[in-house]
């Protein structure tokens, strides 16, 4: 078995690589594949698994991509994630890309959408208007046409077709995905010196890029790996971090707040892959192959701050989830000037303040490169939750 | 330029008509109407008052604190309270009103909703912003309709099926049990003839500016115009005597050879002719509008008085087919259009209008119109080969208006206007 350092080395490659080097070469291996991109937070990757294609995560260029044009197509007061995705589209990272979906989650990515269309990129671009009715037969019809609209577009490409067959194989693998990273977040949460977050990230966002059956053996091989009594543990306190579904944080920033007395055991950087929280049941023509997905995704999505939760407040799901990861004190971060994270968070710290949850809050950018304040500001807050103790 | 100011007519209708609703929205508790909050965009009042509720607007309230120079504090209490420095000063100004009392325009207190209806067009924004007011308001039930986006530039029919399926099994049975009234179809249906009139009164009136000098300008004077239907007149009488009054006053002024009406008085000279992309700034609005016609520039059409619903394609709601067409309406909505369908709407008020240039008023906490208009500048520069100029200022945060940068960029492109023209020889 490949060595746990191996592995993360590997994710860590795989994870950065903005020119997509496997997405492409594993297209490159047949004529009818197809490669299509999704920004955050959340995309149903099986259906286009499920017709030969590859699902690909675009989360902007993080502090490896040096913004050049991109600060032309964007004011300053816009959060940094967009400018370096259009980066990548002048610099043609995206060439081979058949299609983008951008998941209806703020007004910057819909509009995002529209440049896409503009500068003609990729064979279709799709806003995806995910329904904020919950109910199947409103919301969720409307949420299965508009996946059957992705499919047509890939269908016209490849002529590939959905069948229950490829979708039920589809949902099963990504189940399997899904059932992995949450063992991954399992065994942190009681163990968080086999892993550090740093690492979790780059493995869990190594799946962004590389097919979901690599990505499954990767994630078995890390479970295996950390099942051991590796690590030393040390005298940290157990925090949750959120507001950085969208815009990633850079890595320097995970790790600063590891250095600085924390263990991250919970947070929404990746959101997508963890979006579903239960297995998805496999689909069957009768009901509508697309119901499946269209149920999990009315009845079983992980709160986020572009759901609105008339029916189940987001700061009681919050609080739930902190007690369930038994952390000792949540981290509000989230990027400059992203509105719907922002927006939430006198919500949440409302929440906290109600029930004497200790918390910290700031702000980032995907290329931030100074973290001295942070780890101050994160530091102080770890030693006053020991004290407290 | 002439300082005197005469009110017209219209003028004052509209004060009316301003002054009376806020007056039934200050004894709504002793009148028993009930009060629903909703927003501008995808602004479905004819539903509202088919029930007889009224609607009370926290955008118009926001804008309002700004003109009357309150949004400042407004805004500080919010962020006081944990809002953040880079939000939607909107939002802000709208929560910090409410823990200062909610007292609106006219010194009374604004009624708390009965209702929250959050039918969010266009901007995500809406959306935060109703968790923030539901939070706010304990117990008052929010009905949500969700517009969606226009992102293959059409309304299919699968889009205009979900709103309607929310529309009868969401919004209409919540509005019944608040109003405890029953819905009444052929009740909304006179109402919207009401609206189409004023729909096609709006598109006149916004066309007059297609003669010179223009007789209006469509960006400064236009957020007054497009006040009463966007702040709960859509489909009354009222506005139908409101609009057909205005259009009568413009059509003298057209008669007449004469300019827009300016705080000032009348503008003489008309030497610019712009389109503008972009809500104005309501903390300076006199101040940002006087640099303007001070240097003859009159706004010939602007994106901003189509926020409330894009009448320009032909578009009119269809009194046979209510709520089709209130569905259609939401979806139409300027900020609900894709940012393709933005530049060719954009471009035909250029090519429409002959308008001289393109101005961009960027909005630093409004990421609904700020994000992309960079690149529909760029488009609009490269298809038409006109002057774009851009300023940055904010809606209601004082803190972001800048008046003697607004002014020095102005002041460039006013420049570059002025040699295109010699160039061009006109
Ligand atoms: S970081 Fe926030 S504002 Fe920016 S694109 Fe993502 S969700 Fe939208
Ligand atoms: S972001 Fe813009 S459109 Fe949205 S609520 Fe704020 S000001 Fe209005």
């Amino acid at each position: 078995m490949e060595s746990l350092k191996d592995i993360i080395k590997r994710c860590e490659e795989i994870s950065f690589d903005l020119n997509f080097t496997r997405a492409k070469e594993w297209k490159s291996q047949d004529d009818s594949r197809v490669i299509v991109g999704h920004m955050p937070i959340y995309f149903p990757r099986e259906i286009i698994h499920a017709v030969g294609g590859l699902c690909v995560g675009i989360l902007g260029g993080g502090d490896k991509k040096q913004i050049i044009k991109g600060d032309a197509y964007y004011q300053s007061y816009i959060c940094h994630m967009p400018r370096s995705i259009i980066e990548m589209v002048l610099d043609g990272h995206f060439e081979g890309f058949d299609g983008f979906i951008f998941p209806s989650i703020c007004d910057v990515i819909r509009n995002l959408s529209g440049m896409f269309l503009l500068v003609g990129k990729g064979k279709f671009i799709k806003y995806l208007d995910y329904p904020q009715n919950f109910k199947s037969h409103i919301g969720g019809e409307f949420y299965q046409k508009e996946l059957q609209h992705v499919l047509n577009q890939v269908y016209k490409l490849n002529n590939v077709e959905l069948t229950q067959e490829r979708l039920n194989n589809s949902i099963q693998l990504f189940n399997k995905n899904r059932e992995l990273i949450k063992k991954i977040y399992d065994i942190r949460q009681q163990t968080p010196w086999r892993l550090t977050a740093a690492d979790v990230y780059h493995i869990v966002r190594a799946g962004y890029m590389i097919p979901v059956e690599e990505h499954n053996l990767i994630l078995e091989n890390v479970v295996q790996h950390i099942q051991e009594d590796i690590g030393d543990n040390l005298d940290k306190i157990r925090v949750l971090v959120i507001g950085a579904f969208c815009e990633q944080p850079p890595i320097g920033l995970i790790k600063t707040i590891e250095m600085a007395g924390c263990y991250i055991v919970e947070d929404d950087f990746l959101l997508g892959s963890r979006w579903i929280q239960k297995d998805i049941e496999n689909a069957n023509s009768e009901d509508g192959l697309l119901n499946t997905l269209s149920e999990a995704y009315l009845n079983h999505s992980t709160f986020s701050s572009s759901i609105y939760d008339v029916d189940n407040p987001k700061e009681a799901r919050l609080l739930k989830l902190m007690k369930e990861r038994k952390v000792d004190g949540i981290i509000f971060a989230a990027p400059s000037f992203c509105d719907p994270a922002l927006l939430d968070h006198p919500i949440l710290q409302k929440a906290c303040d109600d029930n004497n949850v200790r918390y910290i809050s700031f702000l980032f950018s995907e290329n931030t490169g100074q973290f001295k304040v942070i780890k101050e500001q994160v530091g102080t807050f770890s030693d006053s939750i020991k004290l407290w103790e | 330029m002439s300082k005197k100011v005469k009110k017209e007519k219209s003028m004052i209708i509209q004060k009316e008509m301003i002054a009376s609703l806020f007056k039934e929205l200050s004894t709504a508790k002793e009148t028993g109407k009930k009060v629903v909050y909703t927003f501008v965009p995808g602004n479905i009042s004819e539903l509202i008052r088919a029930f007889d509720m009224l609607p009370v607007y926290p955008e118009i309230n926001a804008l309002q604190s700004g003109m009357r120079k309150k949004s400042r504090d407004f805004i500080r209490d919010a962020e006081k309270i944990g809002h953040s420095e880079d939000v939607c000063t909107y939002v802000k100004c709208d929560v910090g009103m409410m823990i200062n009392g909610n007292i609106g325009p006219t010194g009374e207190k604004i009624p708390d909703p009965d209702l929250l209806l959050l039918s969010y067009t266009g901007c995500f924004t809406f959306m935060k912003w109703f968790e923030t007011l539901e939070r706010l308001y304990p117990g008052v039930p929010v009905a949500l309709l969700h517009t969606p986006y226009q992102e293959a530039q059409k309304i299919t029919p699968e889009m205009t099926e979900y709103m309607v399926k929310q529309l009868k099994e969401e919004v209409i049975p919540k509005m019944e049990k608040v109003s405890g009234k029953k819905y009444d179809e052929e009740k909304l249906k006179k109402i919207l003839v009401n609206t189409n009139k004023v729909e096609e009164y709006m598109v006149k009136i916004f066309e007059t500016t297609k003669n010179k000098p223009s007789p209006i300008d469509a960006y400064f004077a236009g957020v007054y115009y497009i006040g009463p239907i966007n702040i709960g007149f859509r489909g009354t009488e009222e506005a139908v005597h409101y609009y057909e009054e205005l259009y009568k006053e413009i059509l003298e002024r057209v008669e007449k050879g004469l300019g827009p009406i300016t705080p000032e008085g009348e503008m003489k000279e008309e030497k610019f002719r712009l389109v503008v992309e972009g809500p104005p700034n309501w903390t300076h609005f006199r101040e940002f509008w006087k640099i303007f016609y001070d240097m003859g520039a009159v706004i010939v059409a602007s994106s901003y008085t189509k926020v409330g619903g894009v009448y320009d394609n032909g578009f009119r709601v269809n009194p046979e087919k209510p709520l089709e067409s209130l569905a259609k309406y939401c979806m139409n909505c300027y900020t609900n259009l894709n940012l393709e369908q933005r530049v060719d709407l954009l471009s035909d008020c250029i090519t429409n209008y002959d308008a001289d240039g393109f101005l961009v008023n960027s909005i630093k906490s409004c990421n609904s119109f700020s994000a992309g208009q960079l690149m529909i500048m760029q488009q609009l520069e490269r298809k038409l080969e006109i002057p774009v100029g851009f300023v940055e200022s904010d809606l209601v945060d004082p803190r972001y208006f800048s008046y003697s940068n607004i002014k020095n960029r102005l002041e460039s492109f006013f420049q570059m206007l002025e040699q295109r023209k010699l160039i061009l020889g006109n």
